[in-house]
């Protein structure tokens, strides 16, 4: 009980400045999640799918590049041809599976992109094979000390990467045509159908830029850890992030990997000695379930509005 | 009538005729692993194809059935294995019950991965906790030796035909049961609540009591088929063999074979259990050579577009495929 209740906050206030630093990292680590996250939040809102396979698509796109960059392209000309491959990819899920599941209740599709993320992770390691790739894109990556706190450079210049485009898809949700049709394709595919929203493009549309965060949010992660299987993991770990913010909220994908990230560190130093240690598999999970019971929604999901 | 007969040469067969004709390698391999999926794709057929609770912890409660046993039938050597299976689907019913009182509040695809909270808070803490495995330094559960009337059923020792009758006789006996909840009242009250919940409640039906009896049901069918995964096919195993692929593979067995429906789960069950088989067997008859690596890709890849196939032709799945093949049959013989 003692080491459960008293020892670990004895420790936080003993030393604040390494609470500090773990508090940052865990930031900066939720920074990822979030971004991960928004991948699916992104595809959820503008059509209404969870989309599990963006979990295997974080893997896909950076085993894209660093394939790319193996035979010899340089790494710009291989970004672009990475995202013109994800864009390709969205077309032909759009023509080879949406299109013929329009109106469909959304736990088939969802199930269907189950379907797809075991194709795309068999495919992707048939064609690029199953070892650990190395990803160089040129972040620095060294540790400094500021106030007595150790950083990491990399992790540094990942989050402001992904606060980047966290920010850019935050505009084009919210001030352009596109974003607003994405918005009616979510609310009612018949209804966006109806007046005149060319179904088929928006999805293409939502589902190449989430191609595309995918293809970031692994190279960030590929560049801290290698670009490997596991990566997909990574994806599970977004999850909870996901129903802990809502899945319709973009600063919820936000504030929610950014408690995740945090909770998860802390519950690791302070607390993972009492149970064992390894608990980060789970405790996300734990947290966004005994908050869903006080709120179903999530943090900044939409209310949910139940008519019979 | 004409299917009480189909069912009743089935198990005939089943019973009377297998055992005594099949060799080791068709027992082990491919009977028992097939009759064990079959029960727990019933049980997640029940949650989610009956109730309408997706759920992606299938591999969790399994494991609670297989510790459960273990626990029970090294604790007490001296109860009946056969009891000792029930039981331990209790316990599962028990842990189901827990991890479904999240549905009440939460629904679709929030519940989905609440579920996965199961899957991987269970596996840890089997993993983690000695006391689970009896501290044994391997970190593995085995099943020991146990006997029913005189004859052993598991452990090293008991031979495969023993084995195999164990999981037919739970399997005949659970699925029957099953057959009949979900043709009963209960069965319809889950279908009610899956089809819109907010009717069902306005007609009488309480969600509480109705969704909580379909996790205990559902998670009674998964640890026992578990513990049958243990103690009657694979003999020892970790936490691994729960993880979440397995889950993911019962779900897939019931895309496949048919959401709500309890011949779905078996025809589900066999073409998973078979299919790699089939892919590792045939291309070397006709001369091709896949090198295993590849193989596993190649049926990541084949599964995954299946799925997505069934549900985009045919989301009632092969069992409707088989019904209509029956009807047509039928019109045939008597135009």
């Amino acid at each position: 009980m003692e080491a459960l209740f008293i020892t670990p906050f004895v420790e936080i206030v003993d030393s604040p400045i390494f609470f500090m630093e773990v508090v940052i990292n865990g930031m900066l680590t939720g920074i990822l999640y979030s971004l991960v996250a928004l991948g699916y939040v992104l595809i959820f809102k503008a059509s209404g799918v969870f989309n599990f396979a963006q979990g295997a698509m974080v893997l896909f796109a950076p085993l894209t590049l660093v394939g790319l960059m193996e035979t010899g392209v340089p790494f710009p000309i291989a970004f672009i041809l990475t995202i013109l491959v994800m864009i390709a990819l969205a077309m032909l899920i759009e023509w080879s599976m949406l299109r013929r599941l329009v109106n469909q209740d959304g736990m088939i599709l969802f199930m269907a992109t189950i379907g797809l993320s075991f194709v795309l992770e068999g495919s992707s390691q048939i064609i690029w094979g199953s070892d650990v790739k190395k990803l160089d894109i040129g972040l620095p990556d060294s540790s400094f000390e500021i106030w007595g706190m150790l950083l990491n450079t990399l992790d540094l210049s990942a989050a402001a990467v992904a606060a980047l485009l966290v920010g850019a898809l935050a505009l084009l949700f919210q001030y352009t045509a596109t974003g607003r049709a994405l918005r009616a394709v979510a609310d009612d595919h018949q209804a966006a159908l109806s007046i005149g929203i060319p179904l088929g493009k928006m999805w293409v549309i939502v589902w190449s830029v989430a191609g595309i965060i995918a293809l970031v949010s692994g190279m960030v992660w590929g560049a801290k850890s290698g670009v490997q299987f596991s990566l997909t993991l990574i994806a599970l770990k977004a999850l909870p992030v996901l129903i802990l913010g809502g899945f319709t909220s973009i600063p919820g994908a936000i504030i929610g990997g950014l408690i995740i990230g945090v909770g998860e560190k802390v519950a690791e130093i302070y607390w993972g000695p009492v149970f064992g240690g390894a608990i980060e598999g789970w405790f996300a999970y734990m947290l966004a379930l005994v908050f869903l019971m006080f709120r179903p929604q999530g943090m900044f999901g939409d209310k949910i509005i139940e008519r019979v | 009538m004409r299917n009480h007969r189909f069912i009743a040469v089935v198990l005939i067969i089943a019973f009377g005729v297998v055992p005594f004709v099949a060799n080791e390698y068709w027992l082990q391999a491919i009977l028992i692993q097939f009759l064990v999926f079959s029960l727990a794709a019933i049980g997640l057929n029940i949650l989610t194809g009956y109730a309408g609770q997706v759920s992606l912890g299938t591999g969790a409660f399994m494991a609670v059935g297989a510790y459960a046993t273990f626990k029970i039938t090294t604790a007490f050597p001296e109860i009946n294995i056969l009891i000792v299976f029930i039981l331990a689907g209790g316990v599962a019913a028990g842990v189901g019950i827990l991890f479904g009182l999240p549905s009440l509040r939460i629904k679709g695809f929030y519940l989905a991965v609440a579920t996965l909270a199961a899957q991987f808070f269970i596996l840890w803490l089997f993993n983690k906790v000695g006391w689970f495995y009896n501290d044994s330094p391997s970190g593995t559960i085995s099943a020991p030796p146990r006997d029913v009337f005189g004859f052993l059923v598991t452990g090293p020792e008991a031979t495969p035909q023993a084995r195999y009758l164990v999981v037919l006789g739970f399997l005949t006996v659970f699925a029957l049961i099953a057959k009949n909840i979900v043709q009963g009242r209960i069965g319809r009250s889950w279908m009610a609540i899956r089809d819109m919940d907010i009717a069902a409640e306005i007609i009488g039906i309480e969600p509480l009591k109705t969704k909580l009896l379909a996790f205990a049901v559902s998670s009674f069918y998964c640890g026992l088929a578990g513990a049958l995964f243990i103690f009657a096919w694979l003999g020892s195993a970790e936490t691994e063999a729960f993880d979440i692929f397995l889950s993911f593979q019962i779900l897939f067995m019931i895309i496949i074979g048919g959401l709500g429906s309890i011949t779905g789960s078996f025809i589900g069950a066999a073409f998973i259990v078979l299919f790699p088989i089939f892919l590792t067997n045939v291309p070397p008859m006709i001369g091709v050579t896949i090198p295993t690596d590849l193989s596993k890709h190649i049926e990541e890849i084949i599964f995954g577009a299946l799925i997505v196939f069934f549900l985009i032709v045919e989301p009632h799945g092969l069992a409707r495929l088989w019904q209509m093949f029956k009807a047509k049959l039928r019109k045939r013989s008597f135009p």
